[in-house]
């Protein structure tokens, strides 16, 4: 950043209120952020349970437990499935249908304000609506695909083990590829066009187009898309805890779940302080490093 | 000749395209809502009616007869206050960042990872903490921990919109003899106030979409109405007419003030990063 853009005149009163200025947001980010940090960093040295309120320092009892945990590892291990497969196909669903919408089309923008419909759902409800259109017997998807085989078919969609990735996938993708979609049309109708016919009468191919031009101008906001979306699924809850609830068994449990289920319904106290510390730890560490390659603030 | 109805049946196969992604797309909340206006005779139907005889409004009037309805003004009262706060403190924030370059990007780039955080991680020891204040399930608990939490979009946003803003009017205006506060109240608000108003909206959406904060820190007395919305799946059955009508009533809000936005909404969504 340039100086050219700051305003200056006398320093101590110019000094004074920029700081005047942040001080209430830090405070708050300090309150809500910094202070349960310290706090979870101590329970998690204690021994605190729902049947045992030991405050003792308990040494690293919890972190070890932590890595001997294989219901948590599984858990991250779902995370990191229902994001690996979720985030691809967000990405090129939203592509093809950025693609489709991209070139004059009359009406385009009355199409794309419905289709963003999805992407501000709340994503609770939006798991509500997928149970209810998953639903084995009231449900129209087990209906079409009745229709379809020409017999009567009872998927349990949310309960075969089979199934229920299909489930919570199909709802992710579904409230997300809209905001890929979104983004990536925004991308790629900022990309020079007379570029593109430049190229094309040069007689170098769609797919040459495609990787030598379209995608590094568009990489810029992908990269963005990716990081926000990748950072989303980490977190993965509401979609999953409307249609499983972490189920069958732990078949479905994400991190935050595991989590979850470990602080609010075990009362697992001190322990799930060292595994929500573990992901802040984890985490800030991601995305200290993903904001160093991906520019935000152009 | 041969051109024009080649142009014609491309234009038609899109148009099929996008009308068919379209429909793809809104056909589940078509059925979101349709449940809602049936009767539970035609909910608990099988095979399942695509449409309903005539629309019910029973669902939604058994809502708030029971007082269910009332998380929906919880939600109102939560999401707005918090927005609110958030929006005042994080664009007095925004502008000491943009126009002093307060911190740095040090100080940019740890605000908007703040928010990068899994929700789970942070509710939790703010739980604690609640227990200990005996905020839990209070109005106060829930608007400072939404508050916090957008802090750091509206700051990262309004960042980004005061730097669009020319530097000179705010150099004219103190030329001028206006203080440096009449000049944010008089100057640098009015010129931003579509990034305001884009900002504060979508403040708004995460608050009133949220749902795991909620979950962790309401019981009986501030729940919103996501929280609401699960109450109603049960164990061996699921009130399908309750989840739906609530779904909606919460939904409805957010699709009219998205609607009146869609300038604003790459932006939004996109952290700033694709200007639109």
């Amino acid at each position: 950043m340039s100086a050219v853009g700051t305003l200056r005149n006398s320093r101590s009163s110019e000094r004074n209120f920029k700081y005047t200025l942040i001080a209430p947001s830090i405070f708050v980010l300090l309150l809500i952020g910094i202070f349960p940090l310290v706090y979870l960093l101590v329970v998690s040295f204690q021994g605190i349970t729902m049947i045992d309120n030991d405050t003792t320092f308990n040494g690293l009892a919890n972190y070890k437990a932590l890595f001997a945990d294989t219901r948590l590892w599984e858990s991250l291990l779902h995370t990191i499935s229902f994001t690996a497969i979720a985030l691809p196909l967000e990405l090129i669903l939203g592509l093809l249908m950025a693609q489709l919408f991209i070139d004059h089309l009359p009406g385009r923008q009355i199409f794309v304000a419905l289709l963003v419909l999805p992407v501000v759902i709340s994503p609770i409800v939006a798991g509500a609506t997928w149970s209810l259109m998953f639903d084995n017997r009231f449900g129209p998807i087990n209906q079409v695909i009745s229709w379809l085989m020409g017999e009567e078919m009872t998927l349990l969609w949310t309960i075969n083990p089979n199934l229920v990735y299909l489930a919570i996938l199909a709802a992710e993708v579904w409230q997300w590829t809209p905001f890929m979609f979104l983004l990536l049309l925004a991308a790629l109708s900022a990309v020079d066009k007379s570029q593109l016919e430049a190229a094309s009468i040069d007689g170098a191919g769609y797919w040459r187009i495609f990787f030598r031009i379209v995608l590094p101008a568009i990489w810029p906001v992908m990269a963005v898309a990716i990081l926000i979306r990748g950072l989303d699924l980490f977190r993965l809850f509401d979609i999953v805890w409307a249609l499983t609830r972490g189920g069958p068994g732990t078949m479905t449990e994400t991190i935050s779940i595991f989590a979850y289920v470990k602080g609010f319904q075990q009362f697992e106290t001190s322990y799930t302080g060292a595994v929500a510390l573990m992901i802040i730890i984890v985490l800030s560490f991601v995305v200290i490093m993903a904001l160093r390659r991906v520019d935000l603030s152009r | 000749m041969k051109l024009a109805r080649r142009r014609a049946i491309r234009l038609a196969m899109r148009y099929t395209g996008a009308i068919a992604v379209t429909l793809f797309f809104l056909f589940p909340v078509y059925w979101l809502f349709m449940i809602s206006f049936k009767t539970a005779d035609e909910i608990y139907s099988y095979p399942p009616v695509w449409w309903p005889a005539s629309l019910q409004l029973g669902n939604y009037a058994v809502l708030f007869k029971d007082g269910d309805a009332t998380t929906v003004g919880n939600s109102l009262i939560v999401a707005s206050v918090s927005t609110i706060f958030a929006m005042l403190l994080g664009t007095i924030c925004a502008y000491s960042l943009a126009r002093f370059k307060t911190g740095g990007e040090h100080l940019a780039n740890w605000i908007i990872s703040q928010r990068m955080v899994p929700p789970i991680a942070i509710v939790f020891p703010v739980f604690l903490l609640y227990v200990w204040f005996g905020w839990v399930d209070t109005y106060f608990g829930l608007i400072l921990l939404y508050t916090a939490f957008n802090l750091p979009y509206v700051i990262w946003m309004m960042r980004g919109y005061i730097l669009d803003i020319p530097l000179a009017l705010e150099e004219a205006a103190l030329v001028d003899g206006y203080n440096r506060w009449q000049v944010l109240w008089k100057v640098v608000f009015p010129m931003c106030r579509a990034g305001l108003f884009a900002t504060a909206i979508f403040t708004f959406v995460f608050a009133w979409n949220d749902f795991i904060f909620a979950l962790v820190l309401t019981r009986t007395e501030v729940a919103t109405y996501t929280v609401q919305v699960t109450h109603y799946f049960g164990g061996q059955s699921n009130f399908w007419g309750k989840i739906s009508a609530m779904s909606v009533l919460g939904t409805v809000p957010i699709f009219i003030v998205v609607g009146f936005m869609q300038k604003y909404l790459v932006r939004g969504i996109s952290l700033g990063a694709v200007k639109g």
